[in-house]
Parts: structure tokens; sequence; C-alpha cells
């Protein structure tokens, strides 16, 4: 939705305000906005029933002080061996980087790490 | 108004003609992560623009002098400097990477022939001194040009070493590192206006430095609950008063921000003023809270208001009203329609940056498709431009785009469906003074300027 050009005509000149105030902008947005934010929400309801019921709580949050990959730890490693005794160690599901419930990351699941000491590309060659 | 150097008209964003300059990066279709630039950022004269990027490089661009026998390239910016500034590194104890990635850049004031930079990953901030050495002394006594030691018994004459010029060399060394203060993943750093301290800020605390003391540093805000259960909202960016050297503003996950006065107290957990737009309940939804995450506050260079980039809008605020914002600019409504599908992907939780132009009539941010939009605060006109490769002839004018939401497209119209939401345009930056705009596109930089400059 694109806001389109005002004619002076129609600007209300008090210091710099816009031509209407900040809380019609608001209800009116909100009226018009409703429906496709919900139609949006009921359409994702569907495709994860499970989602919980506090979407910016605690989930998100702690999901975001937690980021950066999980490396392989020999201690987690030989603790969850341990408690494991005999049985296989669960493999990593599609998403190696995703640490979840009993897997620890094994040296086989790592991914090779690239070396990125080189020069950046905005320092050499194209220079337009 | 600010003394732009592009002549005497109202510098708006859109009484102008945006004209491509420059760009930089390579074209390869596949993008190394190391490339993808993370924060671009005008020294205070605009002379110099610095890059980082996720390979924790980076590359700093000097903008040429006038050149009479070159006339064209007017104010093009070359490379000046790169440098490594941030490796990766592990932390032992939890089994984590910490990422090279630089977050942001803040250039220091000038404050004599050097240039001081701060870079930040999400750990560590170190200050870079970059400098010039054209200069180069020949003639020592106690060694040969290509610096071999001369047998003192051979010598018998003294001479005085003579400074010769020598190509310049721009170096850049490390002067302060300041390491270990963040448990948490630092989001903003900001140069306070007594040049001597400045702040960093991770999810949940703020922490104040001196520039030259790098073994301690002051916490000033702790939002972290006793509880971890009941963390409910987290700090997404924070900044000093251009002016005010006791206030800082940091804004919240809830879409909320506070500013903090430093005189009232040493920590800041209690905040002086607190903005917030009132929002129906009503209408209300899933989506609400996290589309309503403020990406980015910035103040204006007056010191008088500020702006909070959220998912779909950049909002400015009067400091002296609380309560809702005085202007709120739509950035791409359209994509209300498409949250699921964002949310799904991600993007939902994308961190758009804002800035304004030096005189603060106007401000800018960026969309998805490597789109950017730009706001004229006096004429209250909006403009979407892009940035591709295939408008890159020198000085061509770039044409606005439409976004069509539904319905029929018109010719020229690009469809919501069709938009590309993997090339994002997060980082821009305006220069301080001139009508010059960076705009990052994944691995490229796009320099456009004012046709009239």
């Amino acid at each position: 939705m694109e806001v389109k050009p005002r004619k002076d005509a129609d600007r209300v000149v008090t210091r710099k305000t816009p031509p209407y105030s900040p809380q019609t902008s608001k209800d009116t947005q909100e009226k018009e906005g409703m429906l496709p934010e919900r139609a949006e929400e009921a359409k994702l309801k569907a495709k994860y029933p499970s989602l919980g019921q506090k979407p910016g709580g605690s989930d998100f949050l702690m999901k975001r002080l937690q980021k950066g990959q999980k490396y392989f730890d020999s201690g987690d490693y030989n603790m969850a061996k341990a408690k494991m005794k005999n049985k296989q160690l669960p493999s990593a599901g599609p998403d190696k980087n995703l640490v979840t419930g009993d897997h620890i990351p094994t040296p086989q699941d790592l991914p090779q790490r690239k070396s990125s000491l080189v020069t950046s590309k905005l320092a050499g060659g194209q220079v337009e | 108004m600010a003394g732009a150097g592009g002549g005497g008209c109202p510098a708006g964003g859109n009484d102008l003609q945006w004209c491509f300059s420059q760009v930089k990066g390579a074209v390869d279709e596949d993008v190394a992560e190391a490339d993808v630039i993370s924060t671009v950022e005008f020294s205070h004269s605009g002379d110099l623009l610095a890059t980082g990027d996720k390979g924790g490089r980076v590359v700093i661009f000097q903008r040429e002098q006038e050149n009479k026998s070159r006339p064209h390239s007017r104010g093009e910016y070359n490379v000046y400097s790169t440098f490594q500034s941030h490796e990766p590194e592990f932390d032992y104890l939890k089994s984590l990477e910490i990422e090279e990635k630089i977050n942001k850049i803040r250039w220091l004031p000038q404050q004599g022939a050097a240039r001081f930079l701060l870079s930040t990953n999400d750990k560590t901030i170190k200050l870079w001194k970059i400098s010039e050495r054209d200069k180069r002394a020949e003639g020592y006594n106690l060694k040969d040009e290509d610096g071999r030691l001369r047998d003192p018994l051979r010598i018998t004459a003294l001479r005085v070493p003579i400074l010769k010029p020598m190509d310049l060399m721009v170096e850049a060394s490390p002067r302060r590192v300041f390491a270990n203060a963040h448990t948490y993943h630092i989001n903003s750093i900001s140069v306070n206006s007594d040049h001597e301290t400045y702040l960093s800020a991770d999810d949940l605390r703020i922490n104040l430095w001196h520039l030259e003391i790098t073994d301690r540093s002051f916490n000033i805000v702790d939002i972290k609950p006793a509880n971890m259960e009941e963390l409910t909202e987290v700090i997404t960016a924070a900044e000093f008063h251009p002016h005010q050297c006791n206030v800082l503003v940091y804004s919240s996950s809830k879409g909320t921000i506070r500013l903090c006065d430093m005189r009232s107290s040493a920590l800041c957990d209690r905040h002086s003023k607190f903005f917030e737009e009132p929002e129906d309940p009503s209408s209300r939804s899933f989506f609400s809270e996290i589309i309503s995450s403020v990406s980015d506050v910035k103040f204006s260079h007056s010191g008088r208001y500020m702006m909070t980039r959220d998912y779909l809008s950049v909002k400015v605020w009067d400091l002296n009203m609380e309560s809702r914002p005085v202007e709120t600019h739509q950035v791409h409504e359209y994509l209300r329609s498409k949250l699921c599908s964002l949310y799904e992907n991600d993007c939902i939780f994308d961190k758009f940056e804002c800035c304004w132009n030096g005189s603060d009539s106007a401000i800018m941010t960026g969309s998805y498709n490597n789109f950017f939009r730009m706001f004229d605060r006096t004429t209250w006109r909006d403009v979407t431009l892009e940035a591709s490769r295939e408008n890159s002839k020198p000085r061509a004018s770039l044409k606005p785009r439409r976004v069509c939401a539904g319905g029929k497209r018109k010719k020229d119209e690009v469809s919501v469906d069709s938009l590309d939401f993997s090339k994002k345009i997060l980082h821009t930056a305006w220069h301080p003074v001139e009508n010059i705009i960076a705009v990052a596109a994944t691995n490229n930089l796009y320099i456009f300027q004012d046709k009239a400059n």
C-alpha cells in the first residue's frame, strides 16, 4: 500500500505535523490492517496448531539470547555417552545446528569452517 | 538547514533526483557468507565511509578531492584502508562460537591527523587508529637503507636522518580492546558527545566505557530478571543523545523506548521517559509484538527528535512527548498480509536500520527486493528506489519503483508475490552534510548522489 503524495490544499499547516494526526492514522491503519493480520494469524495456527499462546514471550527471547553455533563439547559428549550406556547416540536431524533434547554435536556433525582471512571483495577489483 | 554542499534548495529526500554513482563488491551470483555487509557508517565529515562485514573485515573508502582533469569523478569514494577487525573466536566454557561479524562501526570525532573508529562484534569492541604515512626517514647512522645493522666500528661520521616523501601508506592499528564485559550479544555502540566515553548495549545490559580504559566498564542499565523465566523483553538498540552527554535512549523488543538520564542515578534501570504508542487491544494478533519490536533507534542531528524502525514502519518521536510518535511512515504495509510466510522464513525477524539526512528533513530505510524508501518530512512525499546492477550506468537517474499489493498490476509495478525476500537492504547511511547515500545490498555497496551535486 502506497502513501499517495498529498496536495498542498489538503495540508493543515500547523508546525511540522502531517495532514492527519498520527492517532487517527493508527486507528485507520488498525482497522484496515486488522483483517489481513488476523487472517495471517489463522493461517499460521492452522499450520502449527501447537504454537504457544504467548508468542512474544520467553521462547523467542531465549532463542535469541542463545544464538550462535554450538560446537562439539567433549564434556557434554562423554556425559551423554555415559547416560546412554549401550544405546546409540541419536544422530543429527536435518538441522545440524540446532541442539535439542539429548542430541550432542558429534565430530561428524560439524560443518567445516572456512577460513575468512582473505581481503574483502569491496577492497579489491571492481571500483566503478 | 545544515550548510549543504549541494546548493541552496531545501534538501529533502524527494525534490532531488537521485543518480547512481558507484557500486562496490563482486558481481557473482554466489555470495560468500563472509562478504555480506553488516554495517555502513560515514565519518562525521563524510569524507570517509566505513563498512563492516560478516567475515570480520572493515573496508574504509575515502572521497576523492575535486580533480580538474577528471571533473566527472568528483566526489568518488575509493578504497582507503582495509583490515581484519575481528576474528572468529570460541567460548570454551559454553562450546559456542563467537562470530566475527561486525555488528556496528562508529567513528570518533576527528581530533588530529589520525582517524579513530570503534568496531564491535557480539562480544568485543575495538578502537582502531587509522593513520597516514607519507614520509620516511633516510640516512640512519646505525643501520643502512635495507635495515641491516652497520658495524659500529666502521662509522666515522654522524649524519642527521632526512625525511623523504614516500607513497602514501594507510595503516590501521588496534589501540584498545574492550573485552569480557558482555554475557549477551552486543547490538549497539554509541560514542558520547563528551568524546571521552561510549556505551555498548547487549540484549539485557548497557555498559559505559571510557575510551582510555579497557579493564573496567560501568553497568548503567540491567534489565535481566532474577528469574529468566520471567523474561519478557530485550534491549534492541541504544544511543547517546548527540548533545547532552548525560542522556541516552534504548529500545526494546516490545516496541517501547526508554530515555535515561545519568545525572539522576548511577544505575539507570528506572527511566526518565518512556515512549510507547498506545495499541488498540482488539487489533492484537500473534504477530503484534514481533512486528512492533524496534530494530533501530536514531536521534535527529538536532537532538530534538528520535526515529525508531519497527518491522513495517518508521516513527519519528518528539522527545517532549512520550504518548505517541509525531510521525509514522509506512515502509511496506503490503507485507501485513504476508506475515504468515514471513514468520515461517524468519524474515519477520529482520532488523532494518534507518537514518536521517544532515538537515533532519528526510529519513531513509531499507526494504526487500533491494528496495529502499525515503521520506521527506517537509513535503510529506515518499519514494521507493532500487539498488540494482541493471541501473548502474554512471549518473543514471534512479526511477521510482512501485509495489502492487493486489488486484491489477500496472506496467512497471512489482507484485508483492514476486518480491525477492533474500535481497534485503538492512543497512543504509546518509552523508552528514551532502545528498550522498550509501546502501548495502547483501555483498554490494551502492553509492547514490543527488544530480545537482
